[in-house]
């Protein structure tokens, strides 16, 4: 039976580690990632996990690690965060163009510079474009359940792509909260044995990081991308299986009170949680407005944001991070993106908030509904609006 | 006339109470004192790490880099403006571990800037894992069976690169670790000073006390820091006896001393002038 413990996320993660039976695990200590390697570094002495522990000198070093065990078909698993997301990042397309099924845990941690050590969504969204499926937990529950899910979805014969999880840094990482475990016995059979296709063995010699000349280079990026695209058939049938043995479903998308609505509040992370809470606040007193969340960030799922977004007047999309000399935030970027077709769209407006790890209370959630139904209803004179900003 | 107290920054210090990185600061700025060199003069570079936060507790020019890339970012700020004092503030993490490949390659340089490697054997900015000085069987949250790995030794390799001013201080004895300070800001060319210092919250076995009862100091046992094979021997000394002070020193040209287009001065100085060129394309 599945055990109901106080646990924090980070921690969560190594626990779903264990139980998926990752064999290699190659990572370097950056804040707020550490406690998730150290966990799994203790299970690793311990001999809780029959897994080789690789202590490397650089994040560039690790991601290239886990190339290389992954290229010989052991299950790999590595975490991360912030400037150590984009030391790897020319090596995060080497891992997903060679199909290499590697599981990453993403404490999401700002950008230098300034040096900052806390939450917000710069390293993901500046490696959003790197060919890894990526989605976000919210919670130490989903951190758990989605790590699981992470490793039966990327070594899927269908998908071979390696999957990035996302939690907050510190406000999801180092809480501990209550969520229930699952035992090895109620796992049986979910995470089948890994068995990498092509794996570099001196048996059956193969070829990886090969040249591709022009004449072939378009080909194969191509491929890349509609395989990746493909892959979300795979993810959302993980995700229900999950949910039918275990309990709790996932979805591409998540909405929180969607009757009647005529704003929406678009996030991704753990700050919806938070506006939640100003949502239900605000439907007490009357006012029509819902959330709506992607878990789901790589492949984006344009279909299901399309269909949610379908009916509101107006569309409010929250960002923790901004696109430096782009159009604001990158949440709220993809959102028009996926929308500019439609036949009926909605009036969307940016907010941007929750940088190097800035809290944002309900409170002001329900301000930034107000402020932004407020400028939907007259002219749009600003691509967005900073939270809390001392200008 | 310069003062150490010139250098006092008003930033509140985030080290641990006891943390030998105090007794590296004071030796520094006593050094640069000593040389009458006034916080303009002075470039304070780091990487990442405890060591790496030492320009934020010092007035003077200042720039907190990435981890492991202090060096590239000095190397280029010497080069651009050679009349810059630079001293690089790193430790054994930062720059024997991520930026390792950029230390070999700034000995071999010789570029004329002085590395303080605050060398405590363990990554303390990120709570007590093993750093590349680390002991084998050094155990950590992270190495619960213990190092499995050869430490990496700063000065052998530095030698083996022929760096021309190989030093070790230890961050207890303030005044010989400003005095070393002092001889490597004065000598023309790449100075490495690995700094041995206690981890007061993640290192137990090396502690303030531990290296007290074995460091010596090279200057009082009538050792010649000329002998380059004598050097390598010094380089391998530990245990029950650490050698402290110069270890290795000779002179030879530095980087910008042999780039001919720095003789007339540093590029930051120069006036863009293309008329000369026009003149000489004009006879072609």
């Amino acid at each position: 039976m599945s055990r109901r413990v106080g646990m924090e996320a980070s921690f969560a993660i190594a626990e779903a580690v264990k139980l998926a039976e990752a064999e290699v695990v190659a990572a370097y200590p950056i804040t707020p990632q550490t406690h998730i390697v150290e966990r799994l570094s203790e299970m690793v002495a311990d001999g809780e996990i029959d897994a080789e522990f690789i202590c490397v000198e650089s994040e560039h070093s690790a991601m290239s690690a886990c190339v290389g065990s992954s290229a010989v078909g052991a299950r790999t698993f590595t975490a991360t965060a912030g400037q150590g997301l984009e030391l790897m990042h020319e090596v995060l397309f080497v891992a997903s163009s060679s199909r290499l099924p590697i599981v990453m845990a993403v404490a999401n941690r700002a950008l230098s510079g300034p040096l900052n050590v806390w939450g917000d969504q710069s390293d993901v969204m500046a490696a959003r474009d790197c060919g890894w499926i990526q989605y976000f937990a919210e919670n130490a529950q989903e951190s758990f359940d989605l790590t699981l899910c992470a490793f039966k979805i990327a070594e899927d014969p269908q998908v071979l792509f390696p999957v990035m999880l996302n939690i907050d840094g510190f406000f999801v990482s180092h809480v501990v909260e209550p969520l229930y475990l699952l035992e090895k016995e109620e796992l049986e059979g979910f995470i089948p044995p890994y068995q990498y296709p092509f794996p570099l063995d001196p048996r059956r010699p193969v070829t990886m990081g090969a040249f591709a000349p022009p004449v072939l280079c378009t080909e194969t990026r191509k491929a890349l991308e509609v395989a990746l695209q493909g892959t979300r058939e795979t993810i959302l049938r993980v995700w229900k299986e999950f949910g039918d043995r275990f309990g709790r479903s996932y979805k591409p998308i998540e909405t929180y009170r969607t009757e009647d609505a005529d704003t929406i509040l678009v996030g991704i992370g753990c700050y919806t949680e938070t506006a939640s809470v100003a949502i239900d606040t605000m439907r007490a007193r009357g006012e029509k407005v819902v959330m709506v969340h992607l878990r789901l960030w790589r492949p984006f799922p344009f279909p299901e944001i399309r269909a949610a977004l379908q009916g509101a007047q107006k569309v409010l999309v929250f960002d923790r991070c901004i696109i430096l000399g782009g159009p604001g935030g990158p949440l709220c970027s993809e959102i028009k993106s996926a929308l500019y077709g439609e036949e009926k769209k909605p009036k969307i407006f940016n907010f941007i908030g929750g940088l190097g790890g800035r809290d944002i209370t309900p409170r002001q959630f329900e301000d930034m509904i107000a402020r932004g139904r407020e400028i939907l209803d007259s002219k749009v004179t600003v691509e967005y609006e900073t939270i809390g900003v001392r200008e | 006339m310069v003062t150490a107290a010139d250098f006092e920054s008003k930033t509140e210090i985030k080290w641990c109470p006891g943390c030998g990185n105090f007794g590296i600061l004071a030796a520094m700025k006593d050094a640069l004192a000593k040389l009458g060199l006034s916080p303009e003069k002075v470039l304070v570079i780091s990487g990442i790490g405890q060591a790496a936060k030492t320009p934020e507790f010092m007035q003077c020019n200042m720039f907190h880099a990435l981890h492991g890339r202090a060096l590239p970012l000095a190397t280029a700020a010497k080069i651009a403006n050679h009349n810059l004092k630079i001293l690089v503030n790193t430790g054994d993490g930062d720059c024997y571990g991520e930026g390792g490949n950029h230390f070999m390659h700034a000995v071999r340089r010789n570029i004329d800037l002085t590395v303080l490697a605050h060398n405590n054997m363990v990554y303390g900015l990120t709570k007590g894992q093993a750093s590349p000085t680390s002991e084998r069987g050094t155990i950590t949250r992270v190495h619960q069976h213990g190092v499995i790995m050869e430490p990496f030794n700063p000065l052998a390799v530095a030698l083996s690169l022929k760096a021309g001013f190989v030093a070790r201080g230890f961050s207890g004895r303030m005044e010989h670790l400003s005095s070393i300070i002092q001889q490597a800001l004065q000598y023309n060319g790449f100075s490495l000073i690995d700094v041995l210092q206690p981890c007061v919250s993640f290192n137990h076995v090396n502690t303030h006390r531990w290296y007290s009862e074995r460091v010596y100091e090279l200057e009082k046992e009538n050792y010649s820091p000329a002998d380059y094979m004598q050097a390598m021997v010094k380089a391998q000394e530990w245990g029950n006896r650490i050698p402290i002070g110069i270890v290795y020193k000779q002179d030879k040209p530095s980087f910008t001393d042999q780039v001919f287009a720095l003789k007339d001065g540093p590029l930051v100085d120069r006036t863009y002038s293309p008329e000369p060129l026009r003149e000489l394309l004009k006879e072609l």
